[in-house]
């Protein structure tokens, strides 16, 4: 082939393809035009770039000019048909998109551990840090430094699981208390979390070992307005601002003692099944730091008050979200934590 | 405790109901629990009058009555009561009741008549046994009036959730007593309270008289005991012979000794019974009285209501009483048929060991010297405050008694009643003490009320008080209440309010002068055994005054010397990682079956969990059992919680790890997958890490593999703490492998800090130590120049580990060497017998300059050359 008849050649592809990619009417049509003119195996541009070599060098370069100008022109009208052709007929969507999507395992936070968190992040800003202590405890931490007297009615509270004579597990986090006020002089700001053991049969509303959260606050001038007024910034935090009442109380580890109520949020006071028909709830016990209590840990009583506070986050966690029977908090049914977490 | 409204109103005028009066006790008092209408199951009966009445013919007993019930129409009823009279009121249920008994009264024809409804008698109504004709009414209600209105009969319970320090609101006057308190009111005089059903409405003259009385006993007495004989002669004086009743009163009273001297004396003679008081420390004070010639007999109508209403069950009228003083004035008491007791002698002595006792309730006890009994000159008649013995029990045969009016130990009673296990009215009062003074008061009370209700003479009695108590005053300063309580609450504040609740109080003079703080001498009430020291007199004050009325302004505060706990912070990031890797946290019990090795609860809830856990993983596979027998297989559980292994000190040696467990589908089933992969080792090999370098990040940490279900073994600094391992759990056949994880995070330190009354600090303040947040990896600059990477397939010998490999390709690809990463293992055909082929990417670049190809592959040269010659390990060929 001459050089001239490969220039006729290559404009004659060029024309040629611009009427075929203009009569393809669809995107099968368009591909077998694209087949024919530019395909790799037999398309007419690769027969025409196949004679291209027995040319002359200088032909070569000019044949070799033409044939790309047809190239890139049929590359042109390809793309911009292609492009015609999907705006007026767009293509079924070849994915199936409702399908559901590809998900890792979700894990969640076990409930009483998130109403932890919440009343522990309250008392951070109010200055608490966190301290914990052992759950098997002697009988002195227990109940001796607390004011328990030996053989007092007050000891029905806390059916105790013993060790052995005089060693038991914890009924209560107060023992944390006593040994944090033996370390650390006042004052003292702790919030103490942590897992308590009573002589209580599974019912729907007790465990044998359950989860306490209790506050802490000794120092000089601390009186019970001090309690009073961050407990009630604690249930506004924690619960909405809802009406509170304390009444009258009593704990062997402090005094005064009151516990603290919150108008039931699901009458909103009026009387209803929730709050035994009260408008009340219970929400926490406190009370001043029995002098008893600080002198057992060789704090001046004289010198120095403090006030305490202790509260259930499992009875919490039943109520916010609902859960008729403790036990689900225990079980670790996969599907009850699988829903929780949702 | 339960306390009958209508009970208190007879202690105490007031206005409120029953609703309002829970809120005044539980916001000041005690916490009301329950306000329980009594006899709302009377609430569909009504009042109806007989206004017709004609004999059925034919049958012997049955009348056809027309019975106006206020509807407008008369009913026919059919009524089989010989007592059925026209013109009459009685008790109707219309169509429709539910009896008390369960009986629905329905429309029935009886005998050809027809009957719409039913008169009641005493016994159909739950009232009394009376069952020998309907109850005919005395009462000015028009028919129609509910039944429960025109007569008191619907009294209101409240349920009181009394503290343990609070012993004397166990009854009805204790209560009342607050209520006065609150309300600025008076008791009624308590002489005539509480038994002005029996001797009727007094006087206003004579409520006068006895309220004076009672005004001027405490200065009358001024701190001493109360003396029975005193209020004798003053009762006498003023109270006048106004009607039998209060005569029986006035006498039993009267009757008492004068008793000038009671210090050492600890026998007595009542009657024909001799009292010896032997045991004064199980029973610091003993009364007894002999009643002789009672008739013993079913109770009146206003004694059962008072005992039913309560929740008690009548059982006759002289136990009635004694239950009627417990519940009215939280006095218990007890009543001995004197003909049962041997020797005609009450001793109170510790008992014999071994010594039987066959109690009211049938129980046989075996007895030991911790416990007080009420012997006769034989044996144990009676549990010294907690329950009397059955052969002496008062029955419809007595006719005379020995009434036990006595104050017991609250220790010794508790004990004893606890090493009995039982629980009775009597020993719930007095293990939380019983007012000492008025035991002779309640005495003379109770042999007024004995013999009005069943007749008889009271003996003289005795009064046995060896070593009568003295309450020192307690000093009060004024401004302790303002340093505990955070407010200024004045003496003479202060002083009402104690006053209010029967203390009396003295400002002492001359201290403002001495101390610049005024102070006030306190004497409590004796019925307040809980208020011995300052900071009890505060608790009344703050109570009183009212908790709410308290500002509650938040004030400034120092901060704590507290570091907070490092275990918290740990916890916490951990618990995020292994949410973050779509675990589960819970909290499930500690309690295993264990065994050897385990520590023990000495009085587990179970036999079969009658350990403590050494393992967290022990828990959660039992979690992964319960989870398995709902078929759940997907199981990815964790736990940061304590574990405990017997140890040589006083308290077990305790931990807390991090536990976690994992089975089942890798990822959520997906169209594109629908059958994931199950975890393996490899996955609970992850975690570990995980767990590992959020706990001790930048620590030298290892997992050092193992054998068997222990696959690795967890190290830190070389020290073991921790293993991965296979769990093998009870669980069907379709369930896939467990993996455990367990990881000691903390050991807990459980040493006493300080000896008792001692801190560890001593008496020098200890700096402040707030703790810091631990070390970080420093930035390291990003790099800036391109890496270089080639693979190194090796044949491994199958019993070589990769570890080792990797050491030698550590030690020999210099420094360099960015990133070593094991990225595939092949095992089987085309390999020689033996040998495996494992692959690692190495990455290597300089901070500087581009690696030159030659550097590159010299590298490689030199690693083939090591590994060939240090372990005979070659490059895979094709």
């Amino acid at each position: 082939m001459t050089l001239d008849e490969l220039l006729d050649a290559a404009r004659s592809l060029e024309r040629d393809g611009r009427d075929l990619i203009a009569r393809a009417s669809s995107a099968e049509e368009l591909a077998a035009a694209r087949t024919a003119l530019v395909g790799r195996k037999s398309g007419r541009l690769t027969e025409l770039m196949k004679t291209l070599p027995a040319l002359a060098p200088d032909a070569r370069r000019d044949a070799g000019a033409a044939v790309n100008r047809a190239k890139e022109a049929i590359e042109a009208a390809l793309s911009a048909r292609e492009a015609e052709l999907h705006r007026a007929a767009p293509a079924a969507p070849r994915v199936d998109l409702t399908m559901p999507a590809r998900r890792t395992w979700r894990g969640a936070i076990h409930p009483v551990t998130v109403v932890i968190d919440e009343i522990r992040d309250i008392f951070r800003e109010l200055g608490f840090t966190i301290a914990v202590g052992p759950e098997a405890e002697t009988e002195w931490y227990n109940f001796g430094a607390l004011n328990f007297p030996p053989n007092h009615p007050a000891m029905d509270a806390h059916d105790t699981l013993y060790l052995s004579d005089d060693t038991l597990l914890r009924t209560h986090t107060s023992p944390v208390q006593i040994r944090t006020l033996q370390t650390y002089p006042p004052p003292v700001r702790v919030l103490v979390p942590g897992n308590v053991y009573r002589r209580d049969f599974f019912d729907p509303s007790h465990a044998p070992m359950f989860s306490q959260i209790e506050g802490l606050a000794v120092d000089e001038g601390i009186g019970f307005v001090d309690l009073k007024a961050t407990l009630v910034h604690f249930v506004n935090r924690f619960f909405g601002r809802r009406p509170t009442r304390f009444r009258p109380s009593f704990f062997p580890f402090t005094e005064p003692s009151a516990e603290l109520d919150v108008q039931c949020g699901v009458c909103g006071g009026a009387g209803c099944p929730t709050c035994k028909h009260t408008g009340w709830v219970e929400i926490l016990g406190s009370g001043m730091v029995h002098p008893a209590v600080l002198d057992a840990c060789g704090v001046d009583s004289e010198r120095y008050t403090g006030w305490a506070f202790g509260m259930g986050p499992a009875r919490v966690a039943l109520s916010r979200w609902g859960i008729p029977d403790i036990r689900l908090l225990y079980d670790s049914d996969v599907r009850f934590l699988e829903q929780l977490a949702q | 405790m339960n306390v009958s409204y209508a009970w208190l109103k007879s202690f105490v005028d007031f206005d409120l109901d029953p609703r309002a009066l829970r809120d005044l006790l539980t916001q000041r008092v005690v916490t009301v629990d329950e306000v329980l209408p009594l006899r709302a199951d009377l609430a569909p009966i009504v009042i109806g009058r007989v206004v017709e009445c004609a004999p059925i013919p034919g049958s012997d007993h049955l009348s056809a009555t027309k019975v106006d019930a206020g509807g407008g129409e008369l009913l026919d009823v059919v009524c089989g009561a010989p007592n059925v009279r026209a013109g009459k009121l009685y008790p109707f249920a219309p169509v429709g009741t539910t009896m008390p008994n369960g009986m629905k009264i329905e429309r029935r024809k009886i005998r050809g008549s027809v009957s719409a409804g039913m008169l009641c008698s005493a016994r159909e109504l739950g009232l009394g046994e009376e069952h020998e004709g309907i109850l005919e009414l005395d009462v000015g209600a028009a028919p129609g009036t509910p039944f429960l209105e025109a007569l008191p009969v619907g009294d209101t319970r409240l349920v009181l959730d009394v503290t343990p320090n609070r012993a004397d609101l166990l009854s009805h006057l204790g209560v009342a007593r607050e209520i006065a308190a609150a309300l600025g009111k008076d008791i009624r005089p308590l002489v005539l309270s509480g038994a002005r059903d029996f001797i009727g409405e007094p006087t206003a003259e004579q409520e006068a008289m006895t309220r004076r009385l009672l005004d001027e006993l405490p200065t009358a007495i001024s701190g001493e005991r109360l003396d029975a004989s005193a209020i004798a002669d003053a009762v006498s004086s003023l109270v006048g012979d106004e009607s039998e009743a209060t005569v029986s009163l006035i006498d039993a009273v009267r009757t008492m000794p004068d008793r000038p001297q009671h210090r050492g004396v600890t026998e007595g003679q009542t009657g024909s019974v001799r009292v010896v008081l032997e045991d004064a420390e199980g029973s610091p004070r003993y009364c007894g009285v002999v009643i002789r010639g009672v008739k013993v007999a079913p109770s009146p109508r206003w004694l059962i209501d008072r005992i039913t209403a309560v929740g008690g069950r009548p059982i006759n009228n002289v136990v009635d009483a004694t239950n009627f003083m417990l519940h009215g004035f939280g006095q218990p008491m007890h009543a001995f048929d004197v003909a049962k007791l041997a020797g005609s002698a009450v001793i109170v002595r510790r008992a014999r060991p071994g010594e039987r006792l066959v109690t009211l309730d049938g129980v046989e006890r075996t007895l030991a010297p911790s416990i007080t009994v009420i012997a006769d000159g034989e044996r144990a008649q009676a549990l010294a405050g907690i329950m009397g013995g059955r052969d002496s029990e008062v029955t419809d045969d007595t006719t005379d008694i020995f009434l036990e009016v006595a104050n017991f130990d609250p220790g010794r009673t508790r004990a004893a009643r606890r090493a009995l296990a039982m629980s009775t009215d009597a020993s719930h009062r007095f293990e939380r003490g019983v007012d000492i003074d008025w035991t002779p008061f309640w005495l003379a009370h109770a042999v007024a009320l004995i013999t009005h209700v069943a007749g008889g003479t009271a003996e003289e009695d005795v009064d046995l008080y060896p070593e009568p108590r003295m309450q020192p005053p307690l000093r009060l300063r004024i401004a302790r209440i303002a340093k505990l309580l955070g407010a200024p609450i004045g003496a003479q504040e202060a002083t009402a309010l104690l006053r209010s609740i029967g203390c009396v109080v003295e400002l002492v003079p001359g201290t403002e002068m001495l101390h610049g703080d005024q102070e006030l001498q306190v004497v409590p009430p004796s019925w307040r055994v809980d208020m011995v020291n300052e900071v009890d007199l505060i608790e009344e004050v703050a109570r009183l005054h009212g908790y709410d009325a308290f500002p509650s302004e938040l004030r400034p505060y120092r901060i704590g010397n507290v570091p907070d706990a490092p275990i918290e912070l740990v916890a916490t990031q951990l618990r995020h990682a292994l949410v973050s890797a779509g675990l589960f946290e819970v909290r499930p019990m500690p309690f295993v079956s264990g065994g050897e090795g385990h520590v023990r609860v000495r009085n587990p809830l179970a036999e079969n969990e009658a350990f403590l856990r050494r393992n967290v993983v022990e828990s959660l596979a039992k979690r992964a059992e319960y989870n398995l027998a709902h078929m759940q297989g997907n199981i990815r559980l964790f736990e940061i919680g304590a574990a405990f292994a017997p140890s040589t000190g006083r308290l077990p040696h305790e931990e807390v790890r991090v536990g976690a467990l994992i089975m089942g589908a890798r990822r959520p089933p997906h169209f594109t997958e629908p059958k994931p992969p199950a975890f393996d080792e490899w996955d609970a090999k992850g975690i570990a890490e995980l767990v590992l370098e959020t706990a001790f990040p930048r620590r030298e940490t290892a997992l050092v593999p193992h054998e068997e279900d222990s696959l690795w073994h967890v190290t830190l600094d070389g020290r073991r703490i921790g293993e991965v391992r296979r769990v093998r759990l009870d669980a069907p056949v379709w369930a896939s492998p467990a993996f455990g994880v367990e990881i000691t995070l903390e050991v807990v330190a459980s040493d006493d800090v300080a000896p008792a009354g001692q801190s560890a600090y001593g008496t020098g303040e200890m700096p402040a130590a707030l703790g810091a947040r631990g070390s970080v990896t420093p930035f390291r600059p990003l790099p800036v120049t391109p890496a270089a990477e080639f693979d190194l397939a090796l044949l491994v010998p199958n019993d070589m580990p990769a570890g080792q490999v990797e050491e030698v390709i550590r030690k020999n690809a210099g420094e360099l060497l960015e990133r070593l990463a094991l990225f595939d293992e092949f095992r089987g055909t085309g390999l020689p017998p033996g040998v495996r082929s494992v692959a690692w990417r190495l990455t290597f670049r300089h901070a500087e300059r581009t690696l030159r190809d030659k550097e590159v592959s010299g590298r490689r040269e030199k690693l083939l050359r090591a590994l060939e010659e240090e372990l005979g390990v070659r490059q895979r060929t094709a």
